[in-house]
């Protein structure tokens, strides 16, 4: 029994985790590239969610192609952002940046609200109510659960293609490492920022689409909470830092179910933080990251 | 070839160059020597479209460069080597020379390009797989420059390529900045190691405070008096 009970906790920790690290993906690489915790990256997530409802409830939409077309439409929404928001105070202080982002995460969370209505909506069942036994066990996995867990994974699978074996990848990887040394190479900042911006949104929207399906439940505020745990769980792995989100993510998603199953479902975003703080404190890099700052 | 003229730039109220003339033919090695802080550097990065000039002209091969984005600038045939190397430390030796081709689609003549950079620099075919970060400072300036001949420019920008080396290597690189000329890309080349440069340069511009102080051929600068006393040590 015991053991059902720990091979469940883990299958629920990783689903968990799946949604943190696919979130705290675009936190890191938004501040890898512009050094802005973008605040509102939780919001887009948000975004995500409705537009899945929108494609799947009125268009009658089946989880795949809402969940891609979510994405797309994610990847514009922050291109847009980045280029009215972020982009005219890209020279400015950090706390201007900052401001902003928080703002950005306002406007979004209130505009829904306010053209969409602050209501709770139901999301609609998109994937088979199946059941399915683990080896021999008592354990059960759910289906939803293989979903979560296999598109997550397919997703930074590709995010790493991208990033190391692509045109675009490799841009990103020289602006976030050298901007200047980057432009001399004739790579283009903007566009790469741009290009930036898209994927992160991208994944966000695919966790908001996927968060959606699982609990079938949607608010305009679903995305304050889960944003702040991927900024935790991306400072955890070290901020900037592309495996650390994935580390981060995964490691507080277990230990929230752990902390649950344990009885303590209360305390587990109290222990969320606590871990930032202990994280801030002892390894200001995080986990993957390197002790001292290379840049000279 | 290139053409500055008048050049002015500010960093906020510091007025770093006071109205920069410098002109660079083709085929030629011009040197730009002078002092720390007299901006040199500053020259170069706003060739490079990395600063942007309060007022005057820079032209490159007829054509102004005022309202040319930096990657732009890189298309039209400028490579940098910028002061300090600046290589992507956490990428391998052979993906800063790829990255150096970012302008470029023909895959087959990258290839033959990187390995030309291997030749030219045998050392960094034995560290291909090393991350940059992992190469000495010599090594480090290899790769900068064979990174910035991956773009295949027609004119070249080096900033104190010499900073930091011992001086068997400074001949070495010196070599091969003269090899590289040699097959055909004209050379802007900034120096405080003001020897070594006026011995390859053809022509040479001494800047002071931001101002162009002397112009002539490198040979005569070698021997005049105020040069040699405030720059060659005496
Ligand atoms: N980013 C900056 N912000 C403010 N002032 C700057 C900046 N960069 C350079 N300066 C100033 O502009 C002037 C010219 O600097 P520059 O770097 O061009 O000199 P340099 O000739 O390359 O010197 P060095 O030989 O030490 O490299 C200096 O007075 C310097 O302090
Ligand atoms: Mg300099």
């Amino acid at each position: 029994m015991i053991m059902e009970e720990i091979i469940q906790q883990i299958v629920n920790g990783v689903s968990l985790g799946s949604i943190y690290a696919l979130i705290a993906l675009g936190y890191t690489m938004v501040y890898g590239i512009i050094k802005l915790i973008n605040f509102a990256h939780g919001d887009i997530y948000m975004i995500g969610a409705y537009v899945g409802f929108a494609l799947t409830t009125f268009l009658k939409l089946g989880f795949f192609p809402a969940l891609i077309l979510s994405m797309v439409i994610c990847a514009i929404l922050g291109v847009i952002i980045e280029k009215v928001a972020y982009k005219p105070i890209r020279n400015s202080t950090r706390i201007a940046a900052l401001i902003t982002a928080i703002s950005v995460s306002l406007f979004l969370e209130y505009g829904m609200m306010y053209f969409f209505k602050p209501d709770t909506r139901t999301f609609p069942s998109l994937l088979p109510d199946k059941q399915i036994k683990i080896f021999n066990t008592d354990a059960v996995l759910d289906i939803k659960n293989v979903y979560i867990i296999v598109v997550t994974i397919s997703l930074m699978l590709l995010l790493q293609y991208v990033i190391h074996r692509t045109k675009v990848g490799k841009a990103m990887r020289a602006v976030s490492l050298d901007r200047d040394a980057a432009q001399l190479m004739g790579i283009d900042i903007n566009k790469t920022i741009s290009n930036t911006f898209a994927i992160g949104s991208a994944l966000a929207g695919a966790a908001g689409v996927l968060v959606g399906t699982y609990y079938n439940s949607i608010n305009p505020l679903m995305g304050v909470v889960p944003g702040l745990k991927a900024f935790v769980a991306a400072v955890i792995g070290g901020i900037g830092i592309i495996p650390g989100a994935v580390f981060g993510g995964f490691f507080l998603g277990i230990t929230e179910t752990t902390i649950s199953s344990l009885g303590g479902s209360l305390y587990k975003d109290a222990v969320a933080f606590a871990i930032l703080i202990l994280v801030l404190l002892l390894k200001p890099n995080g986990f993957l990251g390197k002790d001292v700052k290379e840049k000279v | 070839m290139l053409e500055l003229k008048d050049l002015h730039v500010y960093y906020g109220g510091i007025h770093a160059l006071k109205g920069i003339d410098i002109k660079v033919n083709e085929g030629e090695i011009v040197t730009l020597v002078g002092a720390n802080g007299s901006g040199k550097t500053t020259t170069l990065r706003t060739i490079s479209g990395l600063e942007t000039l309060k007022s005057g002209n820079i032209l490159f091969k007829g054509k102004d460069l005022k309202k040319v984005t930096a990657s732009e600038i890189v298309k039209m045939g400028i490579s940098h080597v910028p002061e300090g190397r600046r290589v992507f430390a956490d990428m391998s030796v052979y993906e800063n020379l790829e990255i150096g081709a970012f302008t470029r689609k023909d895959k087959s003549e990258i290839e033959k390009d990187i390995q030309n950079i291997y030749s030219l620099f045998p050392i960094l075919y034995e560290r291909k797989n090393q991350s940059a970060s992992t190469l000495s400072g010599g090594e480090q300036q290899m790769l900068a420059i064979g990174r910035a001949l991956l773009s295949r420019p027609e004119l070249l920008l080096l900033d104190e390529p010499s900073m930091g080396l011992a001086p068997l290597i400074v001949k070495d690189i010196f070599d091969i900045i003269v090899d590289i000329n040699k097959k055909g890309t004209t050379i802007l080349l900034v120096e405080q190691n003001a020897n070594m440069a006026l011995q390859c340069a053809n022509r040479a511009y001494i800047i002071k405070n931001g101002k162009i102080e002397l112009e002539g051929k490198a040979s005569e600068l070698l021997n005049h008096d105020e040069v040699k006393n405030a720059y060659l040590g005496g």
